[in-house]
């Protein structure tokens, strides 16, 4: 019987031209219609890309742990492949807003990097409890174990960001600006626009980056399995070990 | 876009400009490093598509050439 095929291509277009649209107004805001910052002036433009960067990135993280839920209550290998492509994503995001952060903190704070601020190390904590996501992967060589091992992994990391991001919310002491509250925040109206259409292209960004990718590993993967069902077992190429789901 | 600019108020490009450049810029590096990993993997897999359609082709030659009886086998028959 033949496999069905997953088309993750579809509607990329549509979603890839909805992201250009709304980064390209989002830097239009950004450098002509935002004002300037009272305290930090020009410098505080790297928020509009720091933020977003770092908050699609925590929730990416959340996004593959709730995927690799998926694998974990259906036992389908695509959920893994899902949940690997939302962490691989979201990582790449995080390392991005870790640098543009330290950017920031250089030019704010005279420090590329302060040790004794909550926000930015919880952040580096968890971007490098993902960094062992890769590394566990690789290190298991049975296809299944590797996907139950790495989604066990998935949730229990992916739990953890949302308790670190109440705990440092919880510290007394930090010199993080907290501009983004529930009660509003302290952002005035045009800034606020600005950094929601900021947000939203982003995210939009993550959404679009991360079809393309399961698009390409799904069209890779349905490719080796038409060799496979017309040319036979035989003439398959050995897969050496892989961090990611075949 | 020409009539944004010329109302767009001066950026103050001084110090703090070269960082806000370098953030926008470290944005805009990871995504091109990014997409060209991906164009890297879509062209392998573009080879890939190619070399699975010439060995079906192969295949299929193969198959039909065992399909045929072979001529002088056929000539010896009709002889007897």
């Amino acid at each position: 019987m033949p496999q069905r095929l997953t088309t993750h291509g579809k509607g990329l277009r549509g979603l890839a031209l909805a992201t250009l649209a709304t980064i390209s107004l989002a830097l239009v805001l950004v450098f002509f219609y935002a004002p300037l910052d009272a305290d930090q002036g020009f410098v505080q433009k790297i928020f509009y890309i720091h933020v977003p960067l770092a908050i699609v990135s925590l929730c990416g993280f959340v996004f593959g742990a709730l995927l690799a839920a998926g694998y974990l209550r259906t036992g389908d290998r695509r959920w893994d492949m899902r949940s690997y492509v939302a962490i691989h994503m979201a990582l790449i995001f995080g390392i991005a807003g870790l640098i543009t952060g330290s950017i920031w903190a250089k030019a704010s704070w005279g420090h590329w990097w302060v040790w004794n601020e909550p926000t930015l190390v919880s952040y580096l904590i968890v971007l490098l409890l993902f960094c062992t996501y890769q590394p566990l992967r690789f290190s298991i060589e049975d296809p299944e174990r590797q996907s139950r091992y790495a989604s066990v992994f998935s949730v229990v990391a992916g739990a953890f960001v949302p308790l670190n991001f109440i705990a440092v919310r919880l510290a007394q002491q930090y010199v993080h600006p907290r501009v983004l509250t529930l009660s509003g925040g302290h952002l005035p109206g045009s800034m606020q626009v600005t950094f929601l259409i900021s947000l939203l292209g982003i995210a939009l960004l993550y959404a679009t980056l991360w079809k393309y990718e399961m698009a390409a590993k799904n069209a890779r993967s349905q490719v080796r399995r038409l060799r496979r069902t017309l040319l036979g077992e035989d003439t398959m190429r050995p897969v050496g070990r892989s961090a990611a789901p075949s | 876009m020409s009539v944004l600019l010329a109302s767009a108020p001066a950026l103050p490009l001084g110090k703090s400009g070269k960082f806000v450049a370098a953030a926008y810029i470290v944005f805009v590096l990871v995504i091109l490093i990014y997409v060209a990993i991906m164009a890297v993997r879509a062209q392998r897999l573009e080879g890939e598509l190619t070399e699975l359609q010439h060995d079906v082709e192969a295949s299929r030659r193969g198959a039909a050439r065992a399909a045929q009886p072979e001529p002088h086998a056929a000539q010896t028959e009709s002889v007897l």
